[in-house]
């Protein structure tokens, strides 16, 4: 089963350069090395910053944008992994090795659906 | 024949009800699916064994029916392409396999009591799936609306469906922990019967956790939960008075405790101490099995409350630690541990507790006002008898 890991608030992630980088670089390959060695890997990523986000809403045919991200919370959606899991106990003890939880992030864990039909989507 | 009939679809049911789900939903991978099978399978016994026998082995019969009749349900869901969601895997599973599947009750347990549900929604599942309550009855019991507890319900049994919540006793390495979840759904059953005075929910919780200390006789926490359960039930009939009015444990009439579960749970006691390294609920039974001699131990009730908070520390352990603190040294000992909690502000009893000590001290004043906050935020009546009984007393005094 298929799940997406939604990690919120992990926007202030250290750049090349800054002290602490190396390190939480190596723990974060180290984690997607971890899901590998499971064959639980199948993608993750940081996204950009909310400053760099266009929110879009279609209303009556024409595309309305909105500068800035959709939902005005705190937390931000930061980053995201997508890991092929047994169950949900799997894929919980995975999210609680993810390194950006231990700095401060909220990881929101969501199966992903399967819809008879659909022509693409790894799951 | 027909009243035989009935009565034998009754006993199978009433006896082997939290069996059949347990296998049904193993085999189905659907609560709700399980459920509806189950139901079906049985008013078809009512419907069929008068006019031929009761069959030989009626638990197999129901199984059987109940697996058969969900899968033509699922085969006419997917014809139909209706909204009936498919199970998350495919049924393979046999007639026979289902039969000798063995008992599953504890993976039905564990299932309940999953940490990705939320506590109220634990609690409602327990007490629906393995113990067989009514929505209704479970609605009285929480004070909530029917139509609200039977979403919360449905939502639950969806989200185990749907976001692949195994039907397993967990693996070894998550044992532990979700032991203690499931020990702590049923002790909070407990403690609201406890509360309410509801002796039948009191017994439900003692009856899962003997069923899960029997299924697991290794594990010295369950016993240790039983053990406990016991010995505050042992002191429920001194606890209220004829009207329902509350009596401290120190003017409890200690001849209407209940010897029979006091020797019960002492018993179990020792089984789980000899276990070596006890950990939160077997702590919790000794100082439990403290209370019950005369006098109480109060130093040692505080050093094992002060071991409890190491292992497992909790505001509410920490306001039960310092009431043994102001018990062997004194009121200002108590209070000062009391004024050091966080997280209790809306608790009545540290309000109460604290109120009994600042009057214990002669500082009126200050007991009133902590009094009068305990009484406002007290839930049960009885809670606030007693405490306006102690505000009056101190007014006028």
């Amino acid at each position: 089963m298929h799940y997406m890991f939604l990690i919120y608030n992990c926007e202030d992630r250290p750049r090349p350069g800054d002290p602490r980088f190396e390190e939480i670089l190596t723990r974060v390959n180290a984690f997607a090395d971890e899901c590998r060695r499971r064959g639980a890997f199948v993608a993750g990523d940081p996204l950009k910053p909310v400053t760099t986000a266009t929110t879009l809403r279609v209303r009556d045919g024409k595309a309305l944008l909105t500068d800035g991200p959709f939902a005005e919370t705190h937390e931000h959606l930061g980053g995201y992994y997508l890991l092929d899991c047994r169950d949900l106990d799997e894929a919980l003890e995975l999210a609680a090795m993810v390194p950006q939880a231990h700095f401060g992030s909220t990881i929101e864990v969501r199966p992903v659906d399967h819809i008879p039909g659909l022509n693409h989507g790894v799951a | 024949m027909s009243d035989l009939a009935s009565a034998a679809v009754e006993r199978v049911y009433r006896e082997h009800r939290t069996r059949m789900l347990a296998a049904l939903v193993r085999a189905l991978g659907d609560f709700e699916l399980a459920e509806d099978a189950l139901q079906e399978a049985c008013s078809q016994a009512l419907r069929k064994w008068p006019r031929s026998q009761v069959p030989d082995d009626p638990f197999a019969w129901l199984l059987t029916v109940a697996r058969n009749h969900a899968l033509d349900r699922l085969r006419h869901a997917q014809m139909a392409r209706t909204k009936l969601p498919a199970p998350p895997a495919p049924i393979t599973m046999t007639e026979k396999q289902l039969v000798d599947l063995g008992d599953e009750r504890l993976s039905l347990i564990f299932t309940c009591c999953h940490p990705a549900l939320a506590e109220d929604a634990r609690l409602a599942l327990t007490l629906q799936a393995v113990a067989g309550f009514t929505a209704a009855q479970i609605a009285r019991t929480f004070l909530v609306a029917e139509p609200a507890l039977a979403q919360r319900l449905v939502r639950a049994k969806r989200k185990i469906r749907d976001a692949g919540i195994t039907f397993e006793v967990p693996a070894d390495h998550l044992l532990p922990e979700r032991l203690q979840g499931v020990l702590g759904v049923l002790y909070l059953i407990f403690t609201r019967g406890y509360t309410t005075a509801d002796a039948s929910l009191r017994q439900e919780a003692l009856r899962l956790g003997r069923l899960v200390a029997a299924l697991m006789p290794d594990e010295p926490e369950a016993h240790g939960l039983v053990a406990l359960m016991l010995l505050h039930d042992s002191r429920s009939a001194a606890r209220l008075t004829a009207d329902g009015d509350l009596v401290l444990f120190e003017d409890q009439d200690r001849t209407l405790w209940n010897a029979d579960e006091i020797s019960e749970g002492m018993a179990l006691l020792d089984r789980a101490l000899r276990f070596g390294s006890p950990g939160p609920y077997v702590l919790h039974a000794v100082i439990a099995a403290l209370h019950v001699q005369d006098p109480v131990d109060w130093a040692r009730v505080a050093a094992l409350y002060a071991e409890l908070l190491a292992v497992a520390p909790t505001p509410v352990v920490e306001l039960n630690h310092a009431v043994a603190v102001a018990m062997t040294e004194g009121p200002p000992a108590g209070l000062e541990l009391i004024d050091r909690i966080t997280g209790l502000d809306s608790y009545h009893l540290l309000h109460s507790t604290r109120a009994d000590l600042l009057r214990r001290l002669g500082r009126r004043s200050e007991a009133v006002e902590a009094y009068r906050l305990a009484h406002d935020l007290a839930t049960t009546p009885a809670d606030r008898r007693f405490l306006a009984g102690r505000l009056r007393s101190l007014e006028v005094s």
